[in-house]
């Protein structure tokens, strides 16, 4: 499966990052990671917790400013304020663990404030486009709702479509399922595995390993701030090169 | 209801319990009393019009202290700081002669007693403000921050569709204090000679040495005042509630 898109991924790096570092006080969380992504693949980040995966996509869109190597994203290097903003709300989007969506605002609303707001589109034009999404994510009939009034999986799927609204060429996805109670777990991942087999570009951090070999082009495993495996899927479950990955494969997979 | 029948039972004690009270002097059924009686209420427009506005100042000051108070960069913070010190610091009694008879000699002015009494409450009050409004922003998740930069959204933006909205409904108990307290201060501003409550009370005593009637009189216009406010912010309060399910 993970084969069949290959031939459409782009040779150039959509994101590209080098020797990146990232310290919280005395403790560093990236030490010194490197990656490139390409526009159409589909990455999936896994590793034992506090080893550096949610920075690391934090660090793609700046929700964490690295403080060592340089980010690239679709040939801008990311620095210092204005620029970086632009090209990061231009090009991603993310998907929280907690979903995070504005508990204040109705369904609809969520989906067309930054539309409306930030890229200037009229509110009939927003409307159409969040409807689009929320069909997308099969919940047009909650477009009115509040947030609280959802369940997990629903309010997921709905920060899924906020974040499509925006329409990114690349997708974070930070343990989007971890949340969330096991029997909504599927309707998530449903609605991301469509999302990557129309061509987005994906880096997903997530403990779902089956999910992960059916979407995943590539597979990263990290430990201790470094990327320690990564490699194609394929690769990466029937022979992963380091022990400390094997480990960690033999623990969370299904007997 | 409850609270109106409670003053009800308290004016019969405090009447009941001496033979000493003349309430002739506010007595309406009479035309001096009733003269009397126009006479403290007509302080009622001003003592609302100059805490409301004052109110509403110090809100807007205290926003603008309060947002560089969240700051990341030190400078701003440390204004933030420096002006809620030295503005908690000041008794609002000094703050209102000050204002009146000070800054007209420092900035070569002239200022009307009501702008004088409104400057210094919205002064006083709005260091007030910036704490409360910095702790109600405070609180809310950083995660709809984050959410906000998804989605593109600058600090305007940011601060006025997503975290202003869902502060605003934990700030508001308090914020109804800080208006029952701005009520209650604005008495204060009769010492500059502002007609307002305090001051119709002060002069009719002088008039007709009534003191207990008429302070009486004076603190019951107070507590239905304040009782009015109160009522008005838990109904806003509900509201707010209902709006955000």
């Amino acid at each position: 499966m993970p084969n069949q898109t290959d031939v459409q991924l782009h040779n150039e790096p959509i994101i590209r990052m080098q020797s990146v570092s990232k310290f919280f006080g005395e403790f560093q969380a990236l030490n010194g990671v490197s990656i490139d992504v390409k526009l159409g693949e589909r990455v999936v980040v896994c590793g034992p917790s506090g080893s550096g995966k949610s920075t690391l996509i934090r660090c793609i869109n700046q929700l964490e400013k690295h403080d060592e190597g340089t980010i690239t994203i679709d040939g801008h290097t990311l620095g210092r304020k204005k620029q970086s903003l632009k090209v990061i709300h231009d090009n991603v989007g993310m998907v929280f663990q907690q979903f995070n969506l504005f508990p204040h605002l109705s369904v609809i609303e969520n989906l067309t404030l930054g539309p409306t707001r930030s890229r200037g589109a009229s509110k009939s034009d927003a409307t159409k486009l969040a409807m689009q999404y929320l069909e997308r994510v099969r919940i047009p009939e909650q477009a009115e709702k509040y947030p609280a009034q959802l369940s997990g999986g629903q309010q997921q799927r709905v920060a899924i479509a906020r974040s499509l609204c925006m329409e990114p060429k690349i997708m974070l996805f930070d343990e989007p399922t971890s949340a969330l109670d096991p029997e909504m777990i599927n309707e998530v991942l449903d609605v991301m595995v469509e999302l990557a087999e129309s061509g987005m570009t994906m880096i997903c951090v997530t403990h779902e390993m089956g999910f992960a070999r059916r979407v995943a082009d590539t597979m990263v495993f990290m430990d201790h701030g470094e990327i320690v495996e990564m490699t194609n899927t394929n690769k990466f479950f029937e022979a992963p090169d380091s022990e400390r990955c094997q480990e960690f494969l033999q623990q969370i997979l299904p007997h | 209801m409850t609270r109106l029948l409670l003053i009800v039972c308290m004016a019969a004690l405090l009447s009941a319990c001496s033979g000493e009270w003349g309430w002739y002097v506010v007595n309406p059924t009479t035309a001096k009393g009733m003269t009397n009686l126009k006479f403290l209420l007509s302080g009622l427009g001003y003592t609302i019009l100059l805490s409301l506005t004052a109110i509403i100042i110090s809100i807007v000051i205290g926003l603008l202290v309060a947002l560089p108070g969240l700051s990341s960069n030190r400078l701003l913070k440390g204004f933030n700081r420096v002006y809620v010190e030295l503005v908690r610091a000041v008794p609002i009694l000094v703050m209102i002669l000050w204002v009146y008879y000070g800054l007209p000699q420092l900035m070569g002015i002239t200022i009307t007693v009501f702008w004088a009494g409104v400057i210094a409450l919205a002064l006083s009050d709005s260091a007030f403000e910036a704490e409360i409004f910095r702790a109600g922003i405070q609180s809310i998740d950083k995660g709809q921050y984050e959410a906000s930069h998804t989605v593109a959204l600058g600090y305007t933006d940011t601060m006025r569709f997503i975290i202003l909205p869902q502060a605003i409904k934990r700030i508001l108990p308090a914020l109804g204090n800080q208006l029952v307290y701005m009520l209650k201060m604005s008495s204060l501003v009769s010492v500059i000679g502002m007609q307002e409550l305090t001051r119709k009370a002060n002069e009719l005593v002088v008039t007709e040495y009534r003191p207990l009637e008429i302070y009486t009189v004076l603190l019951l216009e107070y507590l239905v005042l304040i009782l009015i406010v109160s009522a008005g912010v838990r109904w806003l309060e509900r509201r707010l509630q209902t709006d955000q399910r």
